[in-house]
């Protein structure tokens, strides 16, 4: 009788592997940040792009829906989602706070001249240090925050067009 | 006497772990958290936008004085646990933790009954 | 044409395998006692063919026939001739092919030399190593061809990866495929013995050969990747505890323990059961890791393109075998009867057994953990070198200790001789391992019980050589490996304790003082080469106490074919220590960052490893002139 459980548990134990083995295999498996949706972003301290005066927390509280716009003139894809970013600044629940990331002011201004310029608020990270604080690994990244700093959605690579139809309705809501 | 010369040494060579000043090796921090963004490299191996970037976030901290575990406790709120390459003990972990140890006594035990049937015999 | 000669080859060997299962089970019916010519004969074609069949892809690979895709995929006409020939097993499709080779001529081998065994095992294993085969086969014809045409014909191929363009990594998977897949011959040996009831000691006479030349190549075969990851990786170390490294790794421990259970089988006839069970869970892990390694579920360094339809099949195939195996196994399996001593050579076989399933089970649980976690659970970790340090290395010490202690048992005997000399022993280790650490002045506690330890095991081996030496008896291959597997841990331990790294950023000109040390880079220039283009730097490093002077040469080399970027360390290997330096640049700066590492008795680590392995070929010499 305890031979038989025993033979049991080892024949379900290898049943159990293969499965998990077996679903693994059409399992996407690139990993991103988007498991940190719903948590609250803590420590907010950016320092402004022109002015001498720092973004904290309290500041991004005041506004509905706040969508944080990582980005560098370097970067060829924050061109591709520019013309969004314009867009989704025509929404009234919605401010746009754009953070420079390891960039040259000089070349930042040029690219807003340039493309113009979405942003309510912009804000400078030289070294990229304080992005790490919001959990950015690359550029462009974005993430939708409501009035109470906690993470509606983040946006990995340049956002797309379906993003913007996601944002507009969330905030529109 | 045996006894007394191995206490000896034993002291011995814990007295010189003793005399030495804990200073957090960068270096080590770095290899202990993942490059997100590379195919299985460390931070250390990595030279990408983000390694850069973590390695001035791990030596400022590290400058701040915070301690090892502050550090990867951290980042791991910020990039969630697959930027580390120990994964903290927790409830997801537990088995990965607990499994060889538990191998290694079930292991250790079932030799220990193989002799101990021999005597009865 | 190439690609119709390589398919005919193909099918006739899948249907050479049918032959030979067809006239194995007509040759069980008989009552003759030898086997048939005709198996011999169909035996001989096969692995004539198989052979003939690969040298038709590096052939196709040296004459750059891109008709076949993956020659196309996997070559170019400019590539060194060398490493046309390299590339042949450098990508999925062909590397199936070697594993099919080594199956077939591991077959005709065993068959070969196996003669005073017993009819029905021998043909069982043959029948079931052909199953194994032709699995293989379809999985080759079907799935993975090789010899797959493309039309029209490219004028030039994609080129084989550059980073994969080295000497240690073209001989890697040979070695290691004749350790790994060669231990299917045991599998099929193993599954072989419980059909026939053929168990015992004659059983373990007819496998101990192949478990030896399977351990010897596996442990060859896993160290030149671990020097291809050494100098081409550009990461200064030599194992990563990286998920394909660690697929290498799992049947080694495997083939280890059961080299040495299989002693205790052949010596005292028991642990039958043991044996077969390791001999079976050898093959499966080969099988497994190669699954792990080729379906992509793993998140490695080392990339094979990957194919969920490959990871299928070859789960498929591993879910039949080890199902078939384990329901076998439970309907044979009786209880016998165990007659152990606890200071006897079993007993410590048995505790070397203990620690290689320990290892196993760490590792492998390391190695698929983050897929359980993501399937189960939606959550991703990751499991890396400090969870396998944490967990491994103290059980080292524990090992090492048992593993100076064990040969200095008798078989049966409940008697150790020489108590009063092992504690000298391990006395003089202390005394060794602090003079060490008051030389250098750096250490840690893990690491002085690893240098205590392993200097334990060496002083031990010694005074058996030496005794050998003085008896004249030529049993000196357990000694060597064990020898050399102290200075392994030694070197290791001393190498991990006396590195120096420094990872920092410079500008051309500019000098970085550390220690005693100061490195200048002194020059930055680029240059031409036949297939890439390269930015080499020119750094001189001085060291104000030891009088050292000298230049290290990092490259960035950009290749087009196919479009990479690699970055080679400048090494200068040297009998005490190499120094190592790696320069990578940094966009939009004039900085470069530069990691400098000082790396002690790397030299050291290699040939101990070597040595690991000799021990191994030395045996099978022994056998080999005791049998003939």
């Amino acid at each position: 009788m305890q031979k038989k459980i025993i033979k049991l548990f080892i024949l379900l134990l290898i049943v159990f592997v293969i499965g998990v083995f077996f679903i693994s295999l059409n399992k996407h498996s690139i990993y991103d940040t988007r498991s940190l949706i719903g948590q609250k972003i803590t420590d907010i301290r950016l320092d402004h792009f022109s002015k001498n005066k720092t973004i904290t927390g309290e500041d991004l509280s005041k506004n509905n829906f706040t969508l944080i716009n990582f980005w560098a003139s370097w970067c060829k894809p924050c061109r591709d989602e520019h013309s969004i970013l314009l867009k989704l600044n025509r929404e009234k629940n919605l401010k746009l706070l754009g953070v420079n990331v390891k960039d040259k002011k000089n070349n930042a201004l040029k690219f807003l001249n340039d493309l113009g310029n979405p942003y309510d608020e912009l804000a400078r990270d030289e070294l990229g240090k304080h992005s790490v604080n919001f959990g950015i690994y690359g550029v462009p990244e974005s993430i939708l925050i409501n009035k109470d700093l906690i993470i509606i959605k983040k946006f990995i690579g340049p956002i797309s067009k379906n993003d913007y139809e996601y944002i507009k309705n969330t905030v529109r809501k | 006497m045996r006894t007394k010369i191995i206490i000896f040494f034993i002291i011995l060579n814990f007295n010189i772990v003793d005399a030495k000043t804990f200073l957090i090796d960068s270096n080590k921090v770095f290899k202990n958290l993942r490059c997100l963004i590379c195919q299985g490299q460390s931070i250390a191996d990595s030279n990408s936008e983000f390694a850069q970037t973590i390695k001035l976030i791990v030596r400022d901290q590290i400058k701040d004085g915070k301690s090892e575990k502050e550090i990867y406790d951290f980042l791991i709120e910020k990039y969630g646990e697959w930027i580390v390459y120990k994964p903290p003990l927790n409830k997801v972990n537990f088995l990965l933790w607990l499994l060889p140890y538990l191998a290694f006594v079930t292991g250790g035990g079932i030799i220990f009954l193989l002799l101990k049937k021999r005597y009865n015999h | 044409m190439l690609s119709n000669i390589g398919n005919t080859l193909l099918f006739l060997n899948i249907l050479l395998g049918i032959f030979i299962i067809y006239f194995s089970f007509k040759n069980l019916q008989n009552k003759k006692i030898s086997i048939s010519k005709n198996i011999y004969h169909i035996c001989l074609f096969q692995s004539t063919f198989i052979i003939i069949c690969f040298l038709t892809l590096v052939a196709a690979f040296i004459i750059s026939d891109f008709s076949i895709i993956t020659v196309y995929q996997n070559s170019h006409s400019l590539k060194p001739f060398f490493y046309k020939i390299s590339g042949t097993w450098g990508n999925h499709e062909g590397s199936l092919l070697l594993w099919v080779i080594i199956l077939t001529i591991f077959s005709f081998l065993f068959l070969l030399y196996n003669k005073s065994h017993s009819r029905n095992y021998r043909i069982y294993s043959l029948i079931i190593q052909n199953t194994l085969i032709l699995g293989f086969l379809f999985f080759l014809l079907f799935n993975s061809n090789p010899f797959s045409a493309i039309s029209p014909t490219p004028k030039e191929g994609l080129g084989l990866n550059p980073i994969l363009q080295d000497p240690a990594l073209a001989i890697h998977p040979p070695l290691l495929y004749i350790g790994f897949v060669g231990s299917s011959i045991y599998f099929s040996a193993a599954i072989a013995s419980l059909l026939t009831n053929y168990s015992g000691r004659l059983f373990a006479h007819s496998i101990k050969n192949w478990v030896l030349i399977s351990w010897s190549f596996q442990t060859l075969g896993i160290l030149a990747g671990s020097i291809w990851a050494y100098y081409e990786l550009g990461w200064g170390g030599f194992w990563f505890w990286d998920p394909v490294e660690n697929a290498s790794l799992l049947p080694w421990f495997a083939m280890t323990a059961l080299l040495h259970s299989l002693i205790v089988l052949e010596k005292r006839n028991f642990l039958y059961f043991w044996v077969i069970i390791l001999c079976l869970l050898t093959f499966i892990l080969s099988v497994t890791g190669t699954f792990l390694v080729r379906s992509g579920i793993l998140n490695s360094v080392h990339t094979f393109a990957n194919d969920p339809s490959r990871g299928l099949y070859i789960l498929v195939f591993l879910s039949l075998m080890i199902f078939g195996s384990v329901l076998l196994f439970f309907n044979k399996f009786k209880n016998s009867n165990y007659n152990l001593n606890s200071n006897s050579k079993e007993t410590f076989i048995l505790i070397n057994n203990w620690f290689m399933i320990f290892y196993l089970i760490t590792v492998l649980l390391g190695t698929v953990y983050p897929i359980f976690t993501e399937v189960l659970t939606d959550h991703k970790v990751s499991v890396g070198p400090p969870f396998y340090n944490t967990v491994i290395i103290p059980i080292v010490i524990l090992f090492l200790f048992f593993m100076s202690v064990g040969p200095q048992t008798q078989w049966i005997k409940n008697k150790f001789y020489n108590l009063n000399l092992l504690f000298k022993i391990l006395i003089a280790s202390i005394f060794i391992n602090f003079s060490i650490i008051y030389l250098f002045k750096s250490y840690s506690l893990i690491s002085n019980f690893i240098i205590i330890s392993a200097v334990f095991l060496i002083i031990a081996s010694l005074i058996d050589l030496y005794k050998l030496f003085k008896i004249q008896k030529m049993d000196s291959s357990r000694v060597i490996s064990h020898l050399s597997f102290g200075f392994l841990i030694l070197f290791i331990g001393l190498n991990y304790n006396f590195s120096l790294e420094k990872d920092f950023n410079l500008k051309l000109g500019e000098r970085k003082k550390f220690d005693n040390y100061s490195l200048e880079f002194k020059d930055l220039r680029l240059e031409d080469f036949k297939n890439y283009k390269a930015v080499i730097g020119e750094f001189k490093i001085n060291n104000s106490q030891r009088n050292l002077n000298q230049s290290l040469y990092p490259e960035i080399r950009i290749y087009e074919n196919p479009s990479t970027i690699t970055y080679e360390a400048s090494i200068r290997s040297g009998l005490l220590k190499d120094y190592y330096i790696t320069m990578s640049n940094i966009d939009r700066s004039d900085y470069y960052n530069i990691k400098f590492q000082k790396k002690p008795f790397m030299m050291w680590i290699w040939i101990s490893v070597i040595f690991i392995s000799l021990g191994g070929f030395l045996r099978l010499f022994q056998n080999a002139k005791k049998d003939y």
